[in-house]
């Protein structure tokens, strides 16, 4: 089943594009990575998926438009948009209560369940509750509730590190099947490497990378080359070249042909110095750092 | 045939299991007002502060009488009168505190909710933004009215076992105040006046608050009052007429002759009760289509509307 479906899909804010015709299509049980810059469209993309705001070009969600129907949708579509974001006012009982009075899909004794493992009290204030009580509050709402699709937009940032490990932890080992989706933004994009099924990456609008996670790691090698051998490694094109303790490290797309007898083969390589998977991070700078020197370059 | 049978086959799939559609809406209705409550203590506490200060003022002012009448006689109507005259303040000051905290609960509403991005949670919850808007709404329309006239009335009664207890042994005759009461007589005009003047003739005030506190980038209150105060002041230097602010002034306080019941007259809550009349006034429908208007546009902006 295909879970989001968009074509064409735009934005702009005055003169700012925030969205420059993006198509993607997210199929059930996977879990999506949006890797971007500050200001490159993530947010306004989800947003747009989440029905919180108008675009332009084609979306279904769940074969529902977003902006239209984001009541209805919001009965199968659970998000977290940011850290603390739960009302300040509220007690942690009332949270429950309330969520259990609107959303036909709470499984409130699961949510209880989560929170025991917590030290969060139900007679807490919500002011009263650190930023990662918050979220592991937040978390343990939107886990109880029996939805296909799962937004979170920096849910951990400003979380410190143990927080963050929980908070992936719990949601792979007590969320996720393979029947929900998952779609996730972030900054701290190390932690997340082990848990994607995909990966997308969003620069200035556009999605400049869009793959799954076996593709990924078949198709990006890193090269950390023999002194000796630079020449021949820089011979076959790397996409980015840094230097790290005075080795230097070329980071190679395989995949220089869409015919896939033409890639760059792995022993080839692998004579070159050692090699491994690079790190999202990694590619992410070779990826769009290139494009934003390129288009630099134009600009001059 | 075919087709039309795989079609109803699906529905009754759909529909088991899953609640009616009127019954998600009546509960995200009914929870949405729970909830504002629950953020708006106010609702309730300012009403019946207001009440115990009263009735506090109130025993102060019986044991003054007291003193005062220790010798003369008062007659029974004198006593009703003294007791009616206090019924009708008391529920003043209720409704006056209610008021005001309608009005500053209305400005809050949809603006609070944006300043603390607590919107982002509200809309993450499958609740319209009709359903949100309606449930604020209520707050000022229906619950607020509602709980001035309990409050008045528990007060009213508590009024009228404090007098007959501080004046008791002062030589007044106390069953003429127990017997005399016009208590339910009172009770009833000021729940008329209640649900038709608080809520049906205010609504559009209401109405424009919510809508400010939906549109306002900050400073709802100054976005509220502001235009009103400069479309008088241009039509008093334009035209030199203040129809404007004689438009507002009848909205709030009332004018003679339009079935309204007004605070300072309690003479006239008798004459006004008297349904047939109010609803005729052409004014309480143009309140309410504006009153519409107004909504409508608050449920349009909070679609729109995320954290500021």
């Amino acid at each position: 089943m295909i879970v989001i479906e968009a074509r064409g899909l735009s934005k702009a804010f005055g003169a700012t594009i925030a969205l420059d015709g993006v198509d993607l299509r997210v199929e059930e049980g996977r879990i999506l990575g949006i890797i971007g810059p500050n200001g490159a469209g993530k947010t306004t993309a989800l947003n747009a998926i989440l029905g919180l705001t108008s675009h332009q070009g084609e979306l279904r969600v769940l074969g529902r438009d977003p902006w239209a129907e984001r009541d209805r949708l919001m009965r199968d579509v659970c998000f977290i948009a940011d850290v603390a974001v739960l009302p300040r006012w509220m007690r942690v009982s009332q949270a429950l209560d309330f969520v259990a009075g609107v959303h036909p899909r709470f499984d409130r004794a699961k949510a209880e369940d989560l929170l025991t493992k917590t030290t969060i009290k139900h007679s807490s204030k919500i002011r009263h509750l650190s930023k990662g009580m918050v979220a592991q509050l937040h978390l343990a709402l939107v886990m109880a509730i029996d939805a296909k699709l799962l937004v979170l937009d920096e849910p951990t940032l400003g979380l410190d590190i143990l927080f963050r490990k929980q908070f992936y932890d719990s949601l792979l080992n007590d969320y996720f099947d393979r029947s929900r989706t998952i779609l996730v933004t972030t900054h701290q994009v190390e932690e997340l490497q082990h848990i994607l099924t995909d990966l997308m990456f969003i620069d200035r609008g556009r999605i400049v990378l869009n793959c799954s996670m076996e593709e990924f790691e078949s198709r990006y090698v890193e090269v950390m080359v023999h002194p000796g051998q630079i020449g021949t490694a820089r011979a076959l094109k790397p996409m980015n070249e840094r230097e790290v303790f005075g080795r230097s490290i070329l980071l190679f797309d395989r995949r220089v042909n869409k015919d896939v007898d033409k890639n760059i083969d792995r022993q080839l390589l692998a004579a070159l110095g050692e090699v491994r998977t690079p790190s999202i991070a990694d590619l992410f700078v070779a990826v769009v750092g290139n494009q934003s020197g390129n288009a630099q370059g134009a600009a001059q | 045939m075919n087709a039309q049978s795989n079609a109803m086959a699906e529905s009754s799939i759909q529909s088991q299991g899953t609640t009616p559609a009127a019954v998600l809406a009546a509960r995200a209705m009914y929870w949405s007002v729970r909830r504002e409550i629950w953020e708006n203590r106010s609702v309730y506490i300012a009403p019946l502060a207001a009440a115990a200060i009263f009735l506090f003022g109130f025993a102060i002012s019986m044991l003054a009488m007291r003193r005062d009448i220790a010798g003369s006689q008062l007659g029974p109507a004198q006593q009703r009168d003294l007791l009616n005259a206090r019924y009708e303040l008391s529920a003043a000051l209720i409704m006056g505190t209610a008021l005001i905290v309608g009005i500053f609960y209305s400005l809050d509403a949809l603006y609070g909710e944006r300043r603390d991005r607590s919107i982002l949670f509200w809309k993450s919850l499958p609740v319209s933004d009709l359903t949100t808007v309606l449930s604020k709404l209520t707050i000022p329309l229906v619950i607020l009215p509602l709980l001035s006239f309990a409050i008045s009335l528990v007060t009213q009664f508590l009024m009228l076992v404090l007098s007959s207890v501080i004046l008791a042994g002062s030589g007044v005759n106390i069953a003429a105040l127990w017997t005399g009461v016009s208590f339910f007589r009172v009770s009833m005009v000021l729940l008329y006046h209640l649900l038709t003047v608080h809520g049906l003739y205010y609504a559009p005030i209401y109405g424009w608050l919510l809508m400010v506190s939906a549109w306002a980038p900050r400073a709802p209150f100054i976005w509220a009052f502001l235009p009103p105060f400069v479309i008088a002041v241009v039509e008093k230097v334009a035209l030199n007429t203040s129809h404007f602010l004689e438009l507002l002034r009848e909205r709030l306080v009332g004018s003679q002759g339009d079935g309204m019941a007004s605070h300072h007259a309690p003479q006239d809550f008798t004459a006004s009760l008297i349904p047939h009349h109010f609803f005729s006034t052409p004014g309480l429908w143009t309140g309410l289509t504006l009153a519409a208007l107004f909504l409508f546009v608050a449920v349009r902006l909070r679609r729109y509307r995320g954290p500021i």
